[in-house]
């Protein structure tokens, strides 16, 4: 059955797309969650569509080569970098900073779109994932940016896991608060620009907090967290792009409904547990 | 007593223009465990921001070791347990040697990974707090009286030569509060930290207090236990601004 994937050059570039982002989108997840910032990743999801609509203009108005997903990583950056600077101006209601750059991020990319003429295949693709679209070039920028963010949150590690348990400590323990979450952000941003092409505009902050949601049901730490998170994003991931190339369906749907349902079966484990240690007690 | 750890002089803090603290002056000396109490908005939780650099004073200085506050490189010098500490989030995965263990991180620098070396201390800083059985539990689990220790423990693993503990005691029940003190006490004696405790209950923390500290707005009062003790029930009643009644614990 996985034979396609090896045997075709860009079937073999999508699927090992998928196992990196498999890798860094819960990696990152896993803080974003924690921090109680899911909202950011759909914010900087939609910032990242204008980038790309940007790109496909620019590649057909003035008939040039651009990479749309180059285009997309830039915009999702320059978001995240805005989001920053919202949340800092609305201190009070800082949440406002997301529907704010999420809608500006559709309105670009609206104007992008009708500028360049109307919608074509490619931008389907780029909102609801695919597994044919990979090209040499998109793997190569996401095979660099994979092993920019797992080298940044390796030697980071420390320091945004402390920013996350307790900002007010660790500012007072005399970290750089501020610059650390900013790197944080920016990492996001680069995560999603780069998982976008599997999983797509829509679906893609789910990739980044699923396989979160359903390890914190069952890990004891943090560190295991992680690990269970990237477990759980692979085996979304590996069985939301076979799945999806034979039943020729894109596989942002079917890697995110893989994800529900491992978070369903983790709900489910967590109840079991406790009913077990209920009747252990009442047999005692 | 040896020298000032730290020294405020004239400090005055405003929020808007609402004055909190005005003309503030004290010094903790070296090796004291200083209670600082005062009413509900009298401006205890303010000072400890301007003592850590959160807050900067409209007037005034604020020197910690005789360094200016903004301009203090030793940060883990000092420890500190916030009030949140009592209401963080409690459904963070993170277990006990992992919360401890970001008590370290500046210590420890940037680009630079743990060691053995650090590991050992935060697996002591987890035996001094007595809470060594639970080291790989996760922290949302425990009860609030050992979440406590564990936030003791991540202010203890860098150090610190001033522990400051803000409102470390409430909601938690009394047999907690009792072990909490003789916790201080024996850091207090053992390792000569020198504690700044902010507290409501009087009761139990003029026992082991060697100085005492009274706010609202101003300084109302500042001396040892037993003066705090002779003072009539109409001065602190002036003080705290309603009727004080002395109870007396016991024990």
């Amino acid at each position: 059955m996985l034979a396609d994937f090896f045997q075709y050059d860009f079937l073999r570039y999508t699927f090992l797309t998928g196992l990196l982002i498999g890798i860094i989108a819960p990696l990152l997840g896993t803080f974003i969650v924690v921090r109680r910032l899911s909202l950011i990743a759909d914010a900087l999801s939609h910032v990242t569509l204008a980038g790309i609509s940007f790109g496909l203009m620019l590649e057909k108005l003035l008939v040039i080569s651009f990479s749309p997903l180059l285009g997309g990583m830039i915009f999702s950056v320059i978001g995240s970098i805005l989001i920053e600077r919202l949340r800092s101006v609305y201190k009070a209601y800082q949440e406002i900073a997301i529907p704010i750059i999420l809608s500006g991020g559709v309105g670009l990319s609206v104007i992008f779109i009708a500028l360049a003429n109307g919608f074509n295949n490619d931008l389907f693709n780029y909102l609801f994932g695919s597994v044919s679209a990979v090209s040499r070039s998109d793997f190569l920028m996401i095979v660099t940016i994979s092993i920019f963010v797992v080298f940044m949150v390796t030697i980071f590690y420390k320091e945004l896991f402390t920013l996350s348990f307790d900002e007010e400590h660790a500012t007072v323990s005399g970290l750089h608060s501020k610059t650390i979450h900013l790197l944080f952000i920016v990492l996001t941003a680069l995560v999603i620009a780069a998982s976008i092409r599997i999983v797509g505009v829509l679906l893609v902050s789910a990739l980044m907090t699923l396989p979160v949601a359903a390890a914190m049901r069952i890990a004891k730490g943090f560190k295991q967290m992680i690990g269970l998170s990237i477990l759980f994003g692979e085996l979304a991931i590996i069985i939301g792009l076979i799945s999806g190339y034979y039943l020729n369906i894109p596989p942002g749907g079917t890697i995110v409904m893989v994800s529900i349902l491992i978070l369903l079966i983790s709900i489910g484990m967590k109840r079991l547990k406790f009913f077990k240690a209920v009747k252990a007690r009442e047999i005692k | 007593m040896g020298k000032p750890v730290v020294s405020m002089k004239n400090v005055t803090y405003a929020y808007e223009d609402k004055i909190v603290l005005d003309h503030i002056n004290f010094e903790i000396p070296q090796g004291s465990l200083m209670g600082l109490t005062g009413p509900n908005g009298g401006g205890k939780t303010t000072l400890i921001k301007l003592l850590l650099g959160i807050l900067k004073p409209d007037e005034g200085t604020i020197n910690i070791y005789e360094e200016p506050v903004s301009k203090f490189k030793g940060r883990s010098k000092i420890g500190f347990v916030s009030q949140k500490a009592n209401s963080f989030n409690r459904g963070f995965p993170a277990t006990v040697f992992e919360v401890v263990s970001t008590g370290l991180t500046a210590k420890i620098g940037y680009f630079k990974f743990m060691n053995k070396k650090h590991k050992e201390k935060i697996l002591h800083a987890i035996d001094q707090v007595g809470m060594s059985e639970y080291t790989y539990q996760n922290i949302g689990n425990l009860s609030g009286g050992q979440q406590q220790r564990v936030f003791i423990a991540r202010a203890l693993v860098s150090d610190p030569e001033l522990l400051i503990l803000d409102e470390p005691t409430v909601g938690i029940d009394y047999e907690n509060v009792r072990r909490f003190y003789d916790l201080l006490h024996q850091l207090h004696e053992k390792r000569n930290i020198t504690l700044l405790l902010v507290t409501h209950d009087t009761g139990i923390m003029t026992e082991h207090a060697t100085d005492i500290v009274c706010l609202n707005k101003t300084l109302h009062f500042h001396g040892k236990p037993e003066e705090y003790h002779s003072l009539s029930e109409k001065e602190l009643s002036n003080f705290y601004g309603y009727p004080v009644h002395v109870v007396e614990h016991n024990h």
